[in-house]
């Protein structure tokens, strides 16, 4: 926070906000921190001020030579500058509401270092228990009892479908083969969806371990990371992390001198959505078209280069190390039954604090939005969508469903992959939805005829309604192609435009039929006589 | 480096070929992959031809057709577009001149749309090169290209 008056201004306190913002933005931390211009809260005469927030410090007659120092010491590495500390100067307390609800909480699983500890020094997660489960399992644990531990923990899939991530690994442990491979799905692409990109920044190690003990658990050698190519310093800091775990030995041969081998390798995707797809995947790694294989067999049988695969998400894997390390029945104390631990969500739209939350899987929408999300931003609330583009649409009759996979499932709804979106009243719901449309449309793969062709109509028939313009019939029409597309498409990729179609369909179906225009008349498709003729040919 | 040397480093299995393009496309002024690259490393790998470049031209990350220095990557998906990514793509348009996929005249930007870049957060968003900027406005982009071009002079 840089308080701006009239006194820090001459002092230069806009250049130095910026060159904060500037600095933040460089070292890739522009979504955790914010650099927010406040009033004046008390100290005069000391320069530029700049107060740290939750930290509670206060820095005056800041230079802009001593904002690298404040970003790269205090900021990234959580050691504030005393030299530059304004002594007896308490900032303005952050908003109650949000930090009261996180003390209360105190449940973080996955994000508990992210932010506290430097996600490039090994030796910060080592003295955070890192590594601990790692060797736990390979000197006290057997790889059977690796998988019972988490199937006990009833940990589910945090890449969207929350499938139960122990019985995955029971099908791949059995299989006999000189190589299998562990495979972190990083590719990240769900819109809205930027957790995983936040936990690798942020603490990298625990998805390495978590691999590794995927790795010894499934009986896995090889792991490798796939992470998207956009994702610069995801990349960067695995990269560093991986160096890093083998010089300490916890990746390479004979780890913690069990006779367990384990390494990690990057592998980069180079920008398509499908590849989130664990077999479309598969595919790319092997240098391909990304483009969903047939199952069965399931990767678990036969996945990469043909060798039993077993794939999960980064969120996945991040929840494994405390897994093993406390074991499964504390694991199970946080949420709701059927989905045992936290969850990771990001919040966005038009709230006042978007970002990254880890809470337990029961919390309702109107709790993320008022006591996360600081309540609205402006105008009210008219809908939100659950878990990136291919998640429902939920209007406000679902603002006070707790958000777990059973009672979704109750109401009809997917939880996806962790993104909420919110949106008031100026966002139309069929202009949103063309979005989406031209979302899925650019992301098709093009294997299968009914997303190729199907999303050309859902986009069309969206831009209709969008432009006022739409047909008698054609909000019947748009929800019938999505339940062809559901029903139809090859890969979850083009069954998942009928979720954002239907819940709107079923929550906003007189606004969409506002925009039919009685005027316009479906034009008939008539073939001509030359046509014809070249039809029967 | 030449093509022959970036497969003798990563290998000449296929699983590498997506490394490999990527290799290509960085060592390239251009920022793309030509013809020629590609029939190369074809024969090099003993691949196709047909089924390289139906492999690149799969991946938005990457170009058969020429690029500028720099790769303006506005995302279009959801998230940034109720924030107003269409004002923000309009002011792209008119301070540059060109339509998305096109360069400009003296080769310093393309213009391409892209999906979710995630940094929803700080919607909307764009990618330049290796740099994503955040919470956009139309007078911000402005200035943030006015200042890439400014640089580029220099340089």
């Amino acid at each position: 926070m840089v308080p701006v008056d009239a006194d820090t201004v001459v002092a230069g306190a806009r250049e130095i906000k910026n060159a904060l913002s500037a600095e933040i933005g460089r070292s890739g931390m522009a979504d955790e921190i914010q650099v927010i211009e406040t009033g004046s809260f008390g100290p005069i005469n000391a320069g530029v001020i700049v107060a740290v927030q939750p930290d509670g410090v206060v820095y005056g007659n800041v230079t802009a030579e001593a904002v690298p120092e404040i970003v790269e010491e205090h900021l990234l590495k959580g050691r504030p500058l005393t030299n530059l500390i304004l002594e007896g100067e308490t900032p303005v307390p952050v908003p109650e509401s949000a930090d009261a609800r996180h003390t209360q909480f105190q449940g973080r699983i996955v994000l508990d270092n992210c932010g506290r500890i430097d996600p490039e020094r090994v030796e910060e997660y080592i003295a955070n228990d890192g590594y601990f489960a790692l060797g736990k399992a390979l000197t006290e644990m057997t790889a059977d009892g690796v998988i019972e531990e988490v199937k006990s923990a009833g940990l589910r899939g945090r890449g969207g479908a929350g499938f139960p991530t122990g019985l995955k690994w029971s099908f791949c442990a059995p299989e006999q083969a000189d190589q299998k491979y562990v495979i972190c799905n990083a590719d990240e692409g769900e819109p809205g969806t930027f957790k995983d990109r936040l936990i690798m920044e942020g603490d990298p190690h625990k998805v390495i371990e978590g691999m590794a003990l995927c790795g010894y658990a499934i009986g896995a050698t090889k792991g490798f990371v796939y992470i998207r190519g956009e994702y610069k310093l995801s990349i960067e800091r695995i990269e560093k992390a991986i160096v890093a775990a083998r010089v300490y030995g916890f990746l390479g041969t004979d780890i913690f001198g069990s006779g367990f081998d384990f390494d990690i390798e990057i592998k980069l995707g180079a920008g398509a959505y499908v590849c989130g797809e664990e077999t479309a995947l598969i595919e790319s790694m092997e240098g391909k078209r990304g483009q969903p294989r047939l199952k069965p067999p399931f990767p678990a049988q036969s996945g990469y280069l043909g060798k039993p695969t077993n794939v999960n998400n980064v969120e996945t894997l991040a929840n494994v190390p405390a897994i093993i390390r406390n074991g499964g029945a504390w694991f199970k104390n946080f949420g709701p039954s059927g989905t045992p631990g936290t969850k990771v969500y990001t919040i966005l739209g038009h709230i006042n604090r978007p970002g990254l939350i880890e809470v337990p899987a029961c919390v309702t929408l109107r709790e993320i939005i008022t006591e996360y999300g600081g309540g609205m931003k402006s105008g009210d609330f008219k809908m939100a969508q659950l878990g990136g583009t291919a998640g429902d649409i939920l209007g406000a009759e679902m603002l006070d469903v707790p958000l777990d996979y059973d009672n979704m499932q109750k109401a009809g709804h997917v939880l996806g992959s962790g993104a909420i979106l919110i949106m008031n009243e100026t966002v139309s719901v069929a202009d949103f939805l063309h979005a989406c449309m031209k979302f899925f449309l650019h992301e098709s793969c093009g294997k299968c005829n009914p997303c190729r062709n199907g999303l050309n109509y859902l986009v069309e028939v969206s831009d209709r309604l969008k432009q006022n313009g739409a047909y008698e019939g054609d909000v019947e029409l748009m929800a019938e192609v999505a339940t062809t597309l559901k029903g139809a498409a090859f890969c979850p990729l083009g069954q998942s435009p009928a979720q954002p179609i239907l819940s709107a369909t079923r929550y906003f179906k007189a606004e969409l039929e506002e925009a039919i225009d009685p005027e316009s008349v479906r034009p008939k498709f008539e073939h001509t006589s030359v046509e014809l003729a070249e039809l029967t040919e | 480096m030449t093509i022959a040397e970036i497969v003798k480093e990563r290998g000449c299995g296929r699983e590498n070929l997506i490394q490999i393009l990527h290799d290509i496309q960085d060592a390239t002024p251009d920022n793309s992959l030509h013809e020629d690259d590609l029939d190369e490393l074809a024969s090099l790998m003993n691949i196709p031809v047909a089924d390289v470049v139906s492999t690149a031209s799969f991946y938005t990350l990457f170009s058969l057709t020429p690029r500028g220095r720099h790769i303006i990557r506005l995302c279009e998906s959801p998230p940034c577009y109720i924030m107003g990514e269409e004002n923000i793509l309009a002011a792209i348009r008119e301070e540059l001149g060109v339509g998305v996929g096109e360069t400009t005249e003296d080769g310093t930007f393309t213009l391409e749309t892209t999906s979710c870049l995630g940094a929803c957060g700080v919607a909307p968003v764009m990618m330049i090169d290796d740099v994503v900027y955040g919470n956009l406005t139309e007078e911000k982009v402005t200035a943030i290209l006015r200042g890439l071009a400014a640089q580029q002079e220099v340089a």
